[in-house]
């Protein structure tokens, strides 16, 4: 699971119909310093999650299909949570960027 | 992270899962084994946020009806064959599985 | 299986019910050395794991074979504390 940040809401009428009444969320995926990892990525979102969110999201298939109740579908990547906090142990000579973000 | 998604590179999982990208081209294959038959082939650009080129292109089963120039999205390995699964045991590592009308950024 | 290292933890409320109950940790791959590499992700932890200790994670769908995360939505699980690495010089 990886840490992500919803950056989007994205419409899409013709899609799989495992997908119909699924929220689409566009997540960008983050570092630890909370740079930015990556291109945005597209996750169905199983919790409610708003734009703006810090979540918890999972890139295993399986994980994914059950989380938003659809077995057997075309979905990898699903937001299984909101996430409240990040709490990191810091060792002392841990770069600063780090210590902004927890 | 080795082994936690193919493909990677530098051994960093593939993030290209669900990602957004255009159909640039179709692909034409007249030899392809049974599975395939029947099933069009679209190369995929990916794009980034502000919808410009990013990345390398990609071929991908398309599972919509998507056309040229139409953005989309798709989904990567093992999922890709769900949409014709149990039925059939597509061998595809991307499957177009819907087409964007539109993205609300913050 | 990667050798990894507890670097922090992630607390989330509202979540997938199958994950309630479960303790969610940061773990940064090391090399057999105890190098840092790149990257980071979270784990489900089966095995009480702390602070900064040295842990045996594994992930993809084999993640859900660890104790107490049949069924759950989970890709990577703490399955291990190391004690000690030993590599031929």
């Amino acid at each position: 699971m990886l840490i992500g940040k919803v950056i989007g809401d994205v419409v899409a009428t013709r899609k799989h119909l495992s997908h119909d009444n699924q929220k689409i969320l566009y997540v960008q995926i983050m570092n630890l310093d909370g740079s930015e990892r990556g291109s945005p990525i597209l996750a169905l979102d199983a919790v409610d999650a708003g734009i703006g969110d810090r979540v918890l999201v999972t890139q295993e298939g399986w994980s994914a299909m059950t989380s938003v109740g659809k077995p057997f579908s075309p979905i990898d990547m699903a937001v299984i949570g909101v996430i409240d906090s990040v709490e990191l142990a810091l060792e002392p000579d841990s770069p600063e960027e780090l210590r902004h973000n927890t | 992270m080795r082994g936690v998604r193919p493909g990677g590179r530098e051994g960093l999982p593939q993030f290209g899962t669900m990602q957004i990208g255009r159909v640039s081209g179709s692909v034409v294959c007249t030899i392809k084994i049974d599975p395939l038959e029947g099933k069009k082939l679209l190369v995929i650009q990916p794009v980034d946020k502000n919808g410009s080129n990013h990345g390398k292109p990609l071929v991908a089963i398309d599972a919509v009806g998507a056309g040229a120039g139409e953005t989309v999205y798709w989904c990567r390995g093992r999922e890709a064959s769900m949409p014709w699964y149990p039925d059939q045991e597509v061998p595809t590592e991307a499957t177009i599985v819907g087409i964007i009308d539109h993205i609300d950024l913050v | 299986m990667l050798l990894a290292r507890v670097v922090g933890t992630v607390v989330a409320t509202r979540k997938d019910s199958r994950l309630d109950g479960k303790k969610l940790l940061i773990v940064k791959p090391i090399d057999p050395w105890g190098k840092d590499e790149s990257g980071y992700l979270i784990a489900v932890d089966t095995v009480s794991a702390g602070f900064r200790e040295r842990v045996i994670i594994v992930s993809g769908s084999s993640a859900r074979m660890a104790s107490g995360c049949k069924d759950c939505p989970v890709d990577t699980a703490i399955v291990g504390i190391v004690d000690n690495v030993e590599v031929s010089p």
